[in-house]
C-alpha cells in the first residue's frame, strides 16, 4: 500500500517550485474560453515560450474558469512579487504577444488587458469558486497547495462524525441545487439511519439551459468536491460514493476520473484514508443528459442502471435509498463549500451571507448584459448589484425587463424588485426560485409568452413520461401558449391555461411537473397584459 | 312556459346515428310536437339556418369548410347548443382521419393508396367544401351549452337532456348520461 | 389471517373507519366503501402513483397526495371528495383522453373500460385540451393478443404484472415524455417475444382496450383486473380454489 501523502510537504514543495519564476502566466482552459479559442492561443503562448528562450523564466499553466467568460479566452500575468494583469480575447496573436512583449520586455500589451478590480471581480466572494482559474485543475499538487484535504485531514483526524454534522448544521449551509433543504438535517438524517451500507451521492447532473455552475466546478477544482464527498461520507457513515455527472460534461468526468485516481494513489481516498479507519470510495457515475434525473429517486434509478423515472416518496433517500440502501445527495456546489466550512468554520461560513441564507451562491450570468460569465457572490446581494454593477446593465440602446432564476423551474423578475436580495426567502416570495444559479437577463426586445413557451418546450421535452399532469400537461400548456404566441389563442385559452397550471403544479409526481408551471405563472403574473395583448376572438381564428 | 320552443337539429360531420336515435324516442316525439316547433333539421327542406332558434342539436364534428360555416352560422342564431353524440363532442369517428396527416394526405390514402383503379384525386372544388386541416369536436369552434355525449346518445338520454332543456333548465348531476361510446 | 392485523382508526370524509397497519388510504377508504377513482393501481401489484387520479385532501396539510402511496396513520384526516380534487380529476382524464386515440364507439373495451368509466365517475362530458392525435402502429404480431397504443395509458400495470407476478418482465417503458410507448422486449414486435409466456395477465389487467384478444370486436372485450389479488391471495394462503367452486 503507497504510503499516505505529507499534504503540507507537498504543498510546500510546488509552492517552491513556482518560486522559480519571475513569471507565470495562467490560462483558462475551461469550456467556455476553448470554445471562444484558448487552445490555439495557450498552444502560441507555449511556442512563443519556447521560441523566445523563456522557458526557466515562464511558468505557464493551464487553469480552469476565472469567471468573466464573454470576455474571453482569458489569461492572467503574474509578475514574482509583483502586480498581476489580466488579459481578454486573448487569441493565438494575442498570446505570442504577451509572451514576448510582457514576459519578455515589460510591456503590456494595452489593448487587451481587463481590470480585474471592476465591480465584476470586486463583488464577488470565492469560496466554491476559490480555486478556479487558480489551480491547474489536473494535477493534486496545484490543489493541494491551495489546501485540497486540509479539511478532509482536519476532519477524520481531529473529529468525530458527530462533530462534522454538527459543524455543517451549524454553518446554516442549504442545498445548492435549489430547493435550499438544510444541508446539515440532511446529513443528520443519514447518519441516523439504520444499515451498514450507506451511499453518498454528489448531484453533477446540471441540467438548466445555460447554467454551468457545477460543471466549472467539476471541471475547475475536482478535488473539492471529492473532498467534500469524502468528508460527507465519513460524517454519515458511508463508505461508497457516487457522483453523477451528465454524459454532455464530458471534460468535468475525465478530470473527475483522473482527479479520484489520483487521490487513490495519494490515500486521499481508497482502504484507510490518511493512515486512519476511514474507507471511502467514489465511482463516477455517467447520467444520459436527462433533465429529470437531477430529481434525487430517478438519479438513483439511474445509478442502478434502470431508466430514469422519479419514485414516489416516502420512503426518503436517507431511509431506503440507493440500491435499497440509506442514501444522501447532495448538490456539487453544496459539497464544494463543505471543505471550507470544516477549514474555517461554521462561524466563519455564517459571517458570509444573510441570517437565513449563509455563504455564497454562484451564478451563470446570462442573457442581455455587458458582461457574462460565471460569478460568485455572497447572498443578500441585490440583483441590482449582480446586473447593474457586475453585468455592466443591459448593452446600450436596450432596456432592461427581467431577470429569469432558477431556470425551467423557475420565474422571472421585473424592474420593480431588483433591490431584492438573493436569498432563498425574498426569491421565492417573488414566485421565483434561487434554483441551481441560472440567471438570465432579458431587455424589451423579449416577449414573456415567448419565454414560457420556451421554458415549457423544454419541459415537455425533459418530462419523463410517468405521471399524467406532467407527461400529458406539459404539451397542453406549450399548445396553449404556442397557440397564444401565434395569434391562435382566446380569452378561453388563457383562462384553460391558467387552470392546467394549477393542476400540473398540484398533482405532478415530481418536482419537474410540480415547477413546471413556474415560468407561465410568474410571467402571468408580472407581464399579464403581454398575454391579453395576443389575445383575439374565436372567430378570428381559422380553423 | 306555455310558449313554443324553436327547435332545430343539425348534421355536420357525423353518420347520422344520433338522428336515429333521436327518432327513437318514439312517441316522446308526439309530446315534443306539442311543445316545439322543428324549424332546421336535416329531415327537412330548409335551406338557410333561422333566426331566433331557441335550442339546436348539432351532431357530427367540424370537418370541412361547410361545417364550420354553418356552427359559426347556428351559433349566433340559437339560444343554446348541445353537442349531440359523440362526433360533436369528441370528433370521434370523424376525426380518426387526424393521425392520418393533412386533407392532401388524406385523400392520397382515399383516392390513391386504398383503391385498385387509381383515378386519382377527384377535382371537385368548389362542389364539394374544402376539408378542414383537422377534424374537431365543435366546442373548439364555437361555444357549446351542453355536452351529450354517445354513439349514438340513447333515446332516452336525449329524452332526458331534451326535457330539461325545454324546462329552460341544463341537465345536471347526470351520472351515466355522459357515458363516451 | 386477516382479522389478526393490527387496526388503527383514521377518518374519511367525516367518517371514522379502521385501517389495517400498512394500509393505503386508498385500500382502506375502498374497503369502506368509499370510491376513489383509480387507474394505475391495482391491489396486488407493486404502487406506481402516475395516474394521479387517486387523489385526496389530506386535511392537516392542505395538500393533494394520491390516496395509493399514502400510508394510513392513526386519526388521519381525508377528504376524498371536494369541489378542487373533482376538478383535478378531471383535467387529468381530459388530459389522457387529449392525448391518445381513445375512440370509445369503435373501441373492443366500450362498455368495459375503466378509462371510460373513470370519465363517468368524475363527470368528464367533454375534452376542452386539443386533441393531440398521435400516430401509433398496432401491434398485431402475437398470435393470442393485440397490443394496440392508440389507447395506452402507460399505467404500467401490465409492465409490473407480467414482472411481479409472471416473472417474466416481457413490457417496459421507452421513450419519454409523450414519446413514451409500451414496449415488449426491447422494442421487439410482440410475437417475437420469446419471453412472452401466452399467460394473458397483462390482458387481463389492461384498464383500457390497449391490450386485447385477437378476434374481439367492438365492446367484446372484458378485463379482470381483480384477478391479480386472488393470485397473490392464493399464493400466500395455498388457497387456490376459491371458496364455494366446488357447490356448483
Amino acid at each position: 500500500m503507497a504510503t499516505p501523502i505529507d499534504l503540507h510537504e507537498v504543498a510546500i514543495r510546488e509552492l517552491e517550485t513556482r518560486s522559480r519564476y519571475p513569471w507565470r502566466i495562467k490560462a483558462c482552459a475551461s469550456t467556455a474560453c476553448q470554445s471562444a479559442g484558448a487552445g490555439p492561443a495557450y498552444s502560441a503562448m507555449e511556442r512563443e515560450i519556447s521560441n523566445s528562450g523563456q522557458t526557466q523564466t515562464v511558468q505557464l499553466v493551464p487553469t480552469g474558469c476565472m469567471g468573466l467568460c464573454s470576455r474571453g479566452p482569458l489569461v492572467r500575468v503574474l509578475e514574482r512579487g509583483g502586480d498581476e494583469t489580466m488579459y481578454q480575447h486573448v487569441d493565438a496573436e494575442i498570446g505570442s504577444d504577451i509572451v514576448k512583449s510582457h514576459t519578455g520586455q515589460r510591456i503590456p500589451i494595452q489593448s487587451n488587458v481587463l481590470d480585474h478590480h471592476g465591480p465584476f471581480f470586486a463583488e464577488q466572494r470565492r469560496v466554491v469558486l476559490a480555486n478556479a482559474g487558480i489551480i491547474d485543475p489536473d494535477r493534486l499538487e496545484s490543489a493541494v497547495a491551495h489546501g485540497a484535504y486540509l479539511a478532509l485531514e482536519k476532519a477524520i483526524t481531529t473529529m468525530t462524525p458527530d462533530q462534522v454534522v454538527e459543524e455543517v448544521r451549524a454553518s446554516g449551509l442549504r442545498g445548492r441545487g435549489g430547493a435550499g433543504y438544510p444541508t446539515g438535517t440532511k446529513w443528520s438524517l443519514l447518519a441516523g439511519a439504520a444499515g451498514d451500507q450507506k451511499y453518498v451521492i454528489a448531484n453533477g447532473d446540471e441540467g438548466d439551459p445555460g447554467a454551468y455552475m457545477d460543471r466549472t466546478v467539476m471541471e475547475d477544482d475536482p478535488h473539492r468536491v471529492i473532498e467534500g464527498l469524502a468528508i460527507a461520507a465519513y460524517a454519515t457513515g458511508a463508505n461508497r460514493g457516487y457522483i453523477y455527472v451528465r454524459a454532455e460534461y464530458p471534460k468535468a468526468v475525465e478530470r473527475l476520473d483522473r482527479a479520484i485516481r489520483s487521490a487513490r494513489r495519494n490515500r486521499l481516498l481508497g482502504r484507510r484514508i490518511l493512515e486512519t479507519d476511514f474507507t471511502f470510495e467514489i465511482e463516477v457515475r455517467i447520467g444520459a443528459g436527462a433533465f429529470v434525473c437531477g430529481e434525487e429517486t430517478a438519479l438513483m434509478a439511474s445509478i442502478e442502471g434502470k431508466r430514469g423515472m422519479p419514485k414516489l416518496r416516502p420512503p426518503y433517500p436517507t431511509e431506503r435509498g440507493l440500491f435499497g440502501n440509506p442514501s444522501m445527495i447532495n448538490n456539487v456546489e453544496t459539497l464544494a463549500n463543505i471543505p471550507a466550512i470544516i477549514d474555517r468554520g461554521s462561524e466563519w461560513f455564517r459571517s458570509i451571507g444573510t441570517e437565513g441564507s449563509p455563504g455564497t451562491k454562484v451564478f451563470a450570468l446570462a442573457g442581455k448584459l455587458e458582461n457574462t460569465g460565471l460569478i460568485e457572490v455572497p447572498m443578500g446581494i441585490s440583483l441590482r448589484t449582480i446586473i447593474d454593477d457586475m453585468g455592466g446593465g443591459v448593452p446600450s440602446g436596450g432596456a432592461f425587463k427581467a431577470a429569469q432564476t432558477g431556470g425551467p423551474s423557475g420565474g422571472c423578475i421585473p424592474e420593480q424588485f431588483l433591490d431584492t436580495p438573493v436569498d432563498y426567502a425574498s426569491l421565492s416570495e417573488l414566485g421565483s426560485i434561487m434554483g441551481s444559479g441560472g440567471l438570465i437577463v432579458m431587455d424589451d426586445t423579449v416577449s414573456m409568452p415567448e419565454v414560457a413557451r420556451f421554458f415549457m418546450e423544454f419541459c415537455m421535452d425533459e418530462s419523463c413520461g410517468k405521471c399524467v399532469p406532467c407527461r400529458a400537461g406539459t404539451v397542453q400548456i406549450h399548445g396553449l401558449l404556442d397557440k397564444i404566441c401565434t395569434g391562435r389563442g382566446t380569452a378561453g385559452d388563457l383562462a384553460l391555461l391558467e387552470e392546467l397550471c394549477v393542476v400540473v403544479r398540484e398533482t405532478s409526481l415530481c418536482g419537474l411537473g410540480q415547477s413546471a408551471p413556474n415560468p407561465v405563472v410568474s410571467t402571468l403574473h408580472y407581464f399579464r397584459p403581454e398575454y391579453e395583448e395576443l389575445l383575439v376572438d374565436r372567430e378570428a381564428v381559422d380553423a | 312556459m306555455s310558449e313554443r320552443l324553436r327547435l332545430a337539429t343539425v348534421w355536420l360531420g357525423g353518420c347520422s346515428g344520433c338522428h336515429m336515435s333521436f327518432l327513437d324516442m318514439d312517441e316522446f316525439l308526439f309530446d315534443l310536437a306539442d311543445r316545439a316547433d322543428l324549424v332546421y333539421s336535416p329531415i327537412m327542406d330548409v335551406k338557410e339556418f333561422p333566426e331566433g332558434v331557441d335550442l339546436t342539436l348539432v351532431e357530427g364534428a367540424v370537418a370541412n369548410r361547410d361545417n364550420l360555416e354553418l356552427a359559426r352560422d347556428l351559433r349566433a342564431k340559437s339560444a343554446r347548443v348541445v353537442s349531440f353524440g359523440d362526433c360533436a363532442v369528441s370528433g370521434n369517428v370523424t376525426a380518426m382521419r387526424n393521425p392520418l396527416g393533412d386533407p392532401l394526405a388524406i385523400l392520397e390514402r382515399v383516392y390513391v393508396d386504398a383503391v385498385d383503379r387509381d383515378g386519382g384525386i377527384p377535382d371537385v372544388a368548389p362542389i364539394v367544401p374544402g376539408l378542414l386541416a383537422q377534424v374537431l369536436p365543435l366546442h373548439n369552434v364555437i361555444d357549446v351549452d351542453v355536452y351529450l355525449p354517445g354513439c349514438p346518445p340513447p333515446a332516452d338520454r336525449i329524452r332526458s337532456a331534451v326535457t330539461a332543456l325545454l324546462e329552460g333548465a341544463l341537465p345536471r348531476d347526470r351520472g351515466e348520461d355522459i357515458r363516451f361510446g | 389471517m386477516r382479522e389478526r392485523r393490527k387496526t388503527i382508526e383514521f377518518v374519511v370524509d367525516d367518517t371514522e373507519v379502521d385501517a389495517y397497519e400498512g394500509e393505503s388510504v386508498l385500500q382502506a377508504a375502498r374497503r369502506h366503501g368509499f370510491t376513489i377513482p383509480a387507474l394505475c393501481y391495482v391491489e396486488g401489484l407493486s404502487v406506481w402513483g402516475a395516474c394521479r387520479l387517486c387523489v385526496v385532501e389530506l386535511a392537516e396539510q392542505h395538500q393533494l397526495r394520491p390516496a395509493c402511496a399514502v400510508t394510513v396513520e392513526e386519526d388521519m384526516e381525508v377528504i376524498t371528495d371536494s369541489e378542487a380534487i373533482r376538478r383535478h380529476r378531471r383535467t387529468v382524464l381530459e388530459l389522457l383522453f387529449a392525448e391518445g386515440n381513445h375512440v370509445c364507439a369503435v373501441c373492443v373495451s366500450n362498455g368495459a373500460c375503466e378509462l371510460q368509466d373513470a370519465a363517468v365517475a368524475v363527470g368528464m362530458d367533454h375534452v376542452r385540451f386539443d386533441y393531440q392525435a398521435p400516430v401509433r402502429t398496432i401491434d398485431a404480431s402475437h398470435p393470442k393478443y393485440v397490443s394496440d397504443p392508440n389507447r395506452c395509458i402507460l399505467c404500467t400495470r401490465c409492465v409490473r404484472v407480467c414482472d411481479e407476478i409472471e416473472g417474466a418482465h416481457v413490457w417496459d417503458i421507452a421513450g419519454r415524455g409523450r414519446g413514451a410507448r409500451l414496449v415488449a422486449e426491447m422494442g421487439k414486435p410482440w410475437g417475437e417475444a420469446m419471453s412472452c409466456t401466452w399467460c394473458g395477465k397483462c390482458v387481463a389487467t389492461c384498464p383500457t382496450g390497449a391490450l386485447f384478444y385477437q378476434g374481439r370486436a367492438v365492446g367484446e372485450m372484458r378485463h379482470e383486473p381483480d384477478m391479480v389479488a386472488r393470485l397473490v391471495a392464493a399464493r400466500r394462503d395455498h388457497q387456490w380454489i376459491a371458496p364455494g367452486a366446488h357447490d356448483e
